[in-house]
């Protein structure tokens, strides 16, 4: 389950530690049950990565409740927020992926961190490459990989480790069509399977063609749910 | 699992300067160490020598004494006779005289025709420094001069005192000096890598699994430039030990230095891997609180 009750968000500046920020998220409520699936739309500026960011733990709210798959966000510790975020799938809009590795060790990075054997990781993912469509790019590097290619990997790095909450930013942005298409195939076998989904996206022929509850965000402010 | 470089942070610290620095100050802190325990052992070994030793100087010797019956020389030493704590006062001989002045005044004293004082050697058992002993000398026979290696001792061992806290304190500040490389190189890293921290981090990795990545690296580095300044330290250490030589009474070399020396050294990339690795968690850690 995600819950988020009167949510407020602002950006501390760094240049400007004193200044009194802007409200980027304001008075955010709703909430998903487990094995949920969410589109999370609205205009570009509108809020919809920095409420991710607050999902995945990546920011902390200035005013609210937020709850993250049972645990309240608020009063958890450094060592239990890692491992939080290990049972949570992020699909960054920026991919994120580290440069120096591989595409196959990209995305054994989150079994890695959890310490699985390296045959079960060889297993996952090798399967999971081959899904995205990369089981012959798996020894590239990002830089020697096309923008919908470092997309897939990331998509397969977030997903590898079936987590119980998969956030996606824009997962589609820099996919075809067909691509796109296989991609919520993906996502939705494994909302089938339980994980919680929010998919933030511009794309709304996407949308109708996978209709879902949707929030939508426009200014910091929710204005559409369910 | 830190074999391989699976969360890509091996080169994740300057992998050259940070050695280099730290084998430099490996090396000033071989040679303070080396200082405090060779001046350590010097000190003791002159003190044994000196606090016991009066050395007495007679001039005009041979001229009558206050009451006009004896010699100076004879005087004198009719009243350490007397004295107690004196034992065993010897006047030293004219060859044996001119074996001492030799270094400063060569080989042919006995031509150059000097008026020689006196001398005698003799030992001190009495309590306390013979504080007193010169002006009751210099009753019979004015001007004697008592040298009492006491003294002597008392000052080798202030001297030896402070140079041993000089020694101690640039041990101190070669050591803070280190930690600020380490923290330095660290943060230098971490900079470096900010991006890939941040993903791991965002991945679920642990603050001590990441800290424990740059502190492995650090401790390797500073390790290997611990190990590197203490041995170019050996050869500089054997040749002090050989200037040192006709003080301590020893042969020199390197087989020469203090044995606690050869307890110490190998204590001191211990004590860099040590700083090393509590530098580096420290200031990972800390670093890692600014991310969320
Ligand atoms: N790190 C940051 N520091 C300060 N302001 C920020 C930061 N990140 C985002 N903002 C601001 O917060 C607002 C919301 O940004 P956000 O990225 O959440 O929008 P978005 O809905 O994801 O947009 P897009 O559809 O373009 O991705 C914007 O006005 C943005 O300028
Ligand atoms: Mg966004």
């Amino acid at each position: 389950m995600v819950r988020f009750e009167d949510v407020w968000l602002k950006y501390r500046n760094p240049a400007h530690p004193g200044a009194s920020a802007r409200d980027v998220l304001r008075g955010i409520s709703f909430e998903i049950p487990d094995g949920g699936f969410r589109w999370l739309t609205g205009p570009s500026g509108a809020g919809k990565t920095s409420l991710l960011k607050l999902m995945y733990l990546a920011e902390h709210p200035a005013r609210g409740f937020i709850d993250i798959l049972g645990t309240r966000a608020a009063h958890i510790s450094r060592h239990d927020a890692a491992l939080l975020r290990r049972r949570i799938g992020v699909v960054y809009q920026d991919f994120r992926l580290l440069p120096q590795l591989s595409a196959y060790d990209n995305v054994a990075l989150p079994m890695r961190l959890a310490r699985r054997s390296e045959p079960q990781i060889a297993a996952d993912v090798s399967e999971i490459l081959r899904w995205v469509g990369l089981e012959d790019r798996m020894n590239a590097r990002p830089d020697e990989l096309s923008g919908g290619a470092q997309q897939r990997v990331a998509i397969a790095r977030a997903v590898v480790g079936r987590p119980k909450l998969l956030v996606a930013d824009e997962p589609t942005g820099n996919l075809d069509d067909e691509q796109a298409e296989r991609l919520l195939l993906l996502i939705t076998a494994l909302n089938r399977l339980g994980t919680t989904v929010v998919v933030a996206t511009h794309n709304m022929a996407l949308v109708e063609r996978y209709p879902a509850p949707v929030l939508r965000i426009e200014a910091g402010r929710l204005v559409g749910h369910g | 699992m830190a074999r391989r470089d699976d969360l890509g942070l091996r080169a994740a610290l300057a992998d050259r300067l940070l050695p280099v620095l730290v084998a430099a100050m490996s090396f000033l802190a071989a040679l303070a160490l080396a200082g405090t325990l060779a001046s350590a052992s010097l000190a003791a070994s002159w003190r044994v020598q000196a606090g016991a030793t009066l050395t007495i100087q007679v001039p005009q010797p041979d001229d009558p004494d206050v009451s006009g019956k004896l010699t100076r020389l004879a005087a004198v030493q009719a009243m350490l006779a007397r004295t107690p704590g004196v034992i065993n006062p010897t006047v030293m001989s004219e060859a044996d005289e001119n074996t001492l002045l030799a270094p400063w005044l060569g080989e042919n004293v006995a031509q150059l025709g000097l008026r020689m004082p006196g001398v005698i050697s003799a030992s001190w058992a009495g309590p306390g420094a013979p504080d007193a002993l010169g002006a009751t000398l210099g009753v019979v026979s004015p001007g004697t001069l008592v040298d009492a290696g006491a003294v002597w001792a008392a000052r080798v061992a202030a001297l030896t005192g402070s140079l041993q806290d000089c020694a101690a304190a640039v041990l101190v500040i070669v050591a803070l000096v280190a930690a600020a490389v380490v923290g330095v190189a660290a943060r230098a890293g971490l900079a470096q890598r900010r991006d890939t921290i941040t993903i791991v981090h965002g991945l679920g990795a642990q603050d001590g699994d990441i800290a424990n990545r740059f502190a492995s690296r650090a401790t390797l580095l500073v390790a290997a430039g611990a190990i590197a300044g203490t041995l170019l330290a050996l050869p500089v250490l054997a040749w002090l030990a050989a200037l040192a030589t006709p003080f301590s009474g020893a042969a020199g070399g390197l087989f020469n230095l203090p044995p606690p020396l050869w307890f110490a050294l190998p204590m001191l990339p211990l004590a860099a891997a040590g700083i090393g690795w509590v530098t580096a968690q420290l200031t990972v850690r800390g670093w890692l609180r600014s991310l969320a």
